[in-house]
Parts: structure tokens; sequence; C-alpha cells
């Protein structure tokens, strides 16, 4: 059996006295989009973000359990949090441009980790840009304010900034709840391309979004990982009582 | 709603009142300073340094207090900056909500409560101890600190306003804290920084009593940082405490001058901070 590329082995997290994740322990498969579903409140936007230890950056938070990523536990003392944070990019779901131009927004990643420089780095920005669908409306004004881009605009620079890191993983929390319809289509349309090279992790509190994307999927539920697997077989025949009144509608 | 109409009128009223309140004392003051200190200034005051019996009312100018004054807070005013950017960040992005934070922040609020002629009283102090007499160095060093708190806290005080998704940005691309600092959250806090820096350098320029021993008084014009230096506050004082009607004339000129340099500066940087502010993040 091939190895998942991420995965979590009894992974609980407090905020303070709230137990917010309670022992999940999931699979998530290299390439193809892993949704995670489940109410508002149930810990998706925190299990994502324990996937690159963000999470650490909120106060109050404890972490125990296991993270692996192709084997490693990012959480053993020693490991570099940046390079776990190279290694797996993350989308939030309102767009937070840098306070710099669209050009200096997509080479932010390559220039801290020393990648590129000169004629190489525009070349890295112009294909990333173009990955993320922005290229055609921004190509004449790179060196203008990325402030000044739609919010639909920023989300692709956000993706394309993203991108630019090379990231092995990406995780998206609820990447199109800030945008309108064609902006959001066309995030989805990208994650879909993009999920032939790389492991794309999507939050979502949108079931259609999560059949319409899911080759995969997590169910939570206030906290507990009730049920994980292929998409099919979880939308299809769902093993537990939770999930299949979720789905139906009946509760969440 | 009779009642809601009432009281949007008085909270209006008030607001209104404390406008026009805080405007009139500028305007009072400004025009004092104009009224009276324009009909002194001329060409040589600006250009010249006292000559003797100056003080009596002969020749010469303040040349070597506005030269003297402008080294005073711009050297402070540098000094603090080196400091204050560091600690605000520190508060901010290493050791944000922690106790030594909490700390920190207390220190620096006692301090800027703490009046100058206690900084100048201080480094007096010090400098008898070490040996040093009243210098440009000791001068610079005592408007430092009481620079610091007024810059520190400004700063601290504008980027715990970032928003925190936006650092999170920052680190979510594996940026490391420094590198966020220095290439995200700078440039967002850009107008604000500057913005506490002016306060500060404000603050310095216009201050007579941490200067008073530690900087001294010289008709000279400053030409070693080991030796003393004239200032306007100090110039204003000296002649505003003669007897003689042209020599106080004379102290509301240097007040004008003084006045038009830190609203020269605040106009500078208001057009700089404009320009910052393009790439800000709202």
């Amino acid at each position: 059996m091939v190895q998942p590329h991420i995965q979590i082995k009894g992974l609980n997290v407090w905020y303070g006295a709230h137990h917010a994740l309670k022992d999940v322990t999931a699979d998530i498969p290299a390439r193809g989009i892993t949704a995670i579903i489940g109410p508002s409140g149930c810990g998706k936007s925190t299990l994502l973000k324990s996937l690159n230890r963000l999470l650490e950056e909120t106060d109050g938070v404890q972490v125990t359990g296991q993270v692996l990523l192709d084997g490693e536990d990012i959480y053993q003392p020693g490991m570099d949090v940046t390079e776990v944070r190279t290694r797996v990019g993350l989308l939030a779901p309102k767009p937070f441009p840098l306070p710099m131009s669209i050009y200096d927004n997509v080479a932010y990643g390559p220039r801290i980790h020393r990648r590129h420089n000169g004629t190489d780095l525009n070349t890295v920005v112009e294909s990333h840009l173009l990955e993320a669908g922005l290229w055609e409306e921004v190509n004449d004004r790179l060196r203008t304010p990325a402030s000044q881009l739609s919010t639909g605009q920023q989300q692709r620079l956000c993706l394309a900034r993203a991108l630019a890191v090379q990231p092995e993983a990406l995780l998206c929390d609820e990447p199109t709840s800030a945008l309108d319809p064609i902006s959001a289509q066309r995030i989805e349309k990208q994650l879909q391309t993009l999920k032939e090279k790389m492991t794309i992790v999507v939050v979502t509190h949108l079931l259609r979004q999560a059949r319409r994307l899911a080759d995969h999927v997590i169910f939570l539920w206030l906290g507990e990982l009730v049920e994980s697997g292929p998409a099919a077989q979880v939308f299809g025949v769902p093993r537990d009582e939770r999930t299949r009144a979720y789905l139906a509608g009946d509760i969440g | 709603m009779k009642r809601c109409k009432a009281e949007e009128c008085f909270f209006k009223a008030l607001m209104i009142g404390s406008t026009v309140a805080i405007l009139g004392s500028l305007v009072l003051i400004l025009a004092t300073v104009v009224w009276r200190g324009l009909p002194a200034l001329n060409l040589a005051m600006l250009t010249q340094t006292p000559k003797g019996g100056y003080y009596l009312g002969k020749e010469g100018g303040i040349l070597n207090a506005i030269v003297g004054s402008l080294f005073l807070a711009l050297g402070a005013t540098v000094l603090a900056l080196i400091a204050s950017l560091p600690i605000a960040m520190y508060l901010n992005l290493y050791a944000a909500r922690s106790r030594q934070a909490e700390l920190a922040r207390l220190a620096l609020d006692v301090l800027w409560g703490v009046p100058s002629i206690v900084y100048g009283a201080v480094g007096f102090t010090i400098m008898l101890w070490l040996g040093v007499r009243a210098s440009l160095l000791g001068g610079i060093i005592a408007l430092a600190l009481l620079e610091l708190p007024i810059m520190a806290r400004g700063m601290d005080e504008a980027i715990a306003m970032i928003p925190c998704a936006l650092k999170e940005a920052s680190y979510a691309l594996g940026a490391t804290r420094l590198e966020t600092a220095w290439k995200v959250v700078v440039r967002q806090t850009a107008p604000a920084l500057l913005t506490a820096a002016l306060l500060a350098f404000g603050r310095g320029i216009g201050d007579a009593a941490s200067v008073l021993f530690t900087a001294g008084y010289t008709d000279r014009l400053p030409n070693s940082l080991l030796g003393p230096v004239a200032s306007l506050p100090l110039a204003v004082f000296f002649q505003l405490g003669t007897p003689f009607p042209a020599v106080k004339e004379r102290a509301y000129a240097s007040a004008l001058v003084l006045t038009a340099i830190v609203l020269g500066i605040s106009l500078i940087s208001r057009r700089l901070a404009g320009r910052l502010t393009e790439h800000v993040i709202r």
C-alpha cells in the first residue's frame, strides 16, 4: 500500500480548557483533494491549521499527538517550523495580500527562501500568476499595490503567492467563503487543476462544494472524527449514522 | 425618539465644542508667537550666532540654538528609533501577551509620565559620575531617553493593530518572525511608525528641562559631540528672562523658529506618510 502523504495520529488540541480536537486519526493521500467537512465550530479549521503548525500562533493552544508528513512527525522536537510551512502552504478564508506590490507578493516566498534572483524571479512570478489564473488581468500592472485588486483577484494572488513557495501540499481554509460565485468558481477550477501535482486539503462548510471537489472526505463532529475515506464511499454509503444525518441535512 | 434626538444634539454640540476649543488654543498659541515674534525676526537672527552683548539687545542671532536643537533632536530621535522599533516588534511578535511584555509596557508608560527635568537630573548625575561635561552627546542621550517611551509605545500600539491574519499569511509562507517583522509589519505600519517618531521628535526638540544640565549652552556652533551645545527652548528661556524688551521680543522670535521647524517637519512627514500608505492593507 502507498504511504499517505499526511498521517494524523491521535491528535488532540486544547484552546485553554476547551478540548477542540479529540484524538483525531486520519490519513490524507498524496495528490487529489481531501475535503474536511462538518458543521461550524467542529474543529475543521483547527485540524487544518495543525497540519502546517500555524495553530501555535494562536494564544493558549496546546497540541498533543502526531502529524506525519511523508512519515516524519512535524511536531517532533527540533523540527524547523518554517520548513514545515514551506512544504505545506495555506490559503486563508479571507484574502490578505501582503502590504507590497503584486509582483512582490508572489516573489515574497522565493525571496525569503533565497531560491531565485533577477530575471529568473520574473519567470517564477509569471508562471505562478498564470497557474493561479491571474496573469491576464495583472500583467500590465505588476508594480501596483496588491491592495488595489478586487477581493476575487486578491484570493487568486494569495494562491499564486502560496504556489510560488512550491509546496508539496496546500491547505485551503474555506477558500471561497469571502468570494462572489464567479470568483469562487475560478478558485475551484484552479484547485482541480492543481490536484494533479500536489496534495490539497480543503475545509468547507458547503456540502455541495465538497461533493464537487473532494476525492477523499474527513467528517468532523464536535471535535471528533466520525468518518473518513474516499468521497464516493462517504457520500454514497456513509457508515456512521451522524454522517448520514449530516449529509441528509437532518443535523448541523 | 425625542429623547434620542436631544441626546444626539447634546453630544454633537459637545464634539463641536471640543474641536473648537482645541483648534482655538492652537490658533491662539500660533497667533501669539507670530504676533510677538515676527517683528523681531530677521535674517541676522537666523544666520548669525550671538555677538558680544547679544543678550543686552545688541547684534547677533540664534543660529547656535537652531543648529544645536536640530542636532540634539535628530540625534535623539535616531537613537530612540534604534531602540524603539525592536522593542515594539519584540512586544508584539515574540512576547505577545506574555508577562514580560505587560511589565515592559507598564515600565514604558511609567517612563512616559516621568517629568523631563528628572531625565535631566538623572543624566546629569550619571555624567558627573562618569566625569563628562555638559555636551551634545549628553543632551542627545538624555533626550533619547525622554523620547524612547513615547516612540516605543506609539509603535507598539500601531503594530498591535495589525490583523492576525496578515502575520499568519507571512508565517504560512515559511517566513520567520524576523522576516515578517521587517518585510511585512514595517511596511504595513510605516505611516504609523513615522507618526510615532515624529511625535517623539516634537517632544524632544521642544524640551528645555532635560537639556539644561546635560547639553549646557554656548554661543558657538556645535563642533564636537563632547562640547556643550545651545538649544532653542533654552534660547527662549534665557532671552525671556532678561529685563530688556528687545531681547524678550527675540525670545518670541526664537519660539516662532522652533514652532516653524516642528511644523515644517510635520508637513514633510505627512507627505511622506501619504506616499507610504499606498501598500497598506485595510
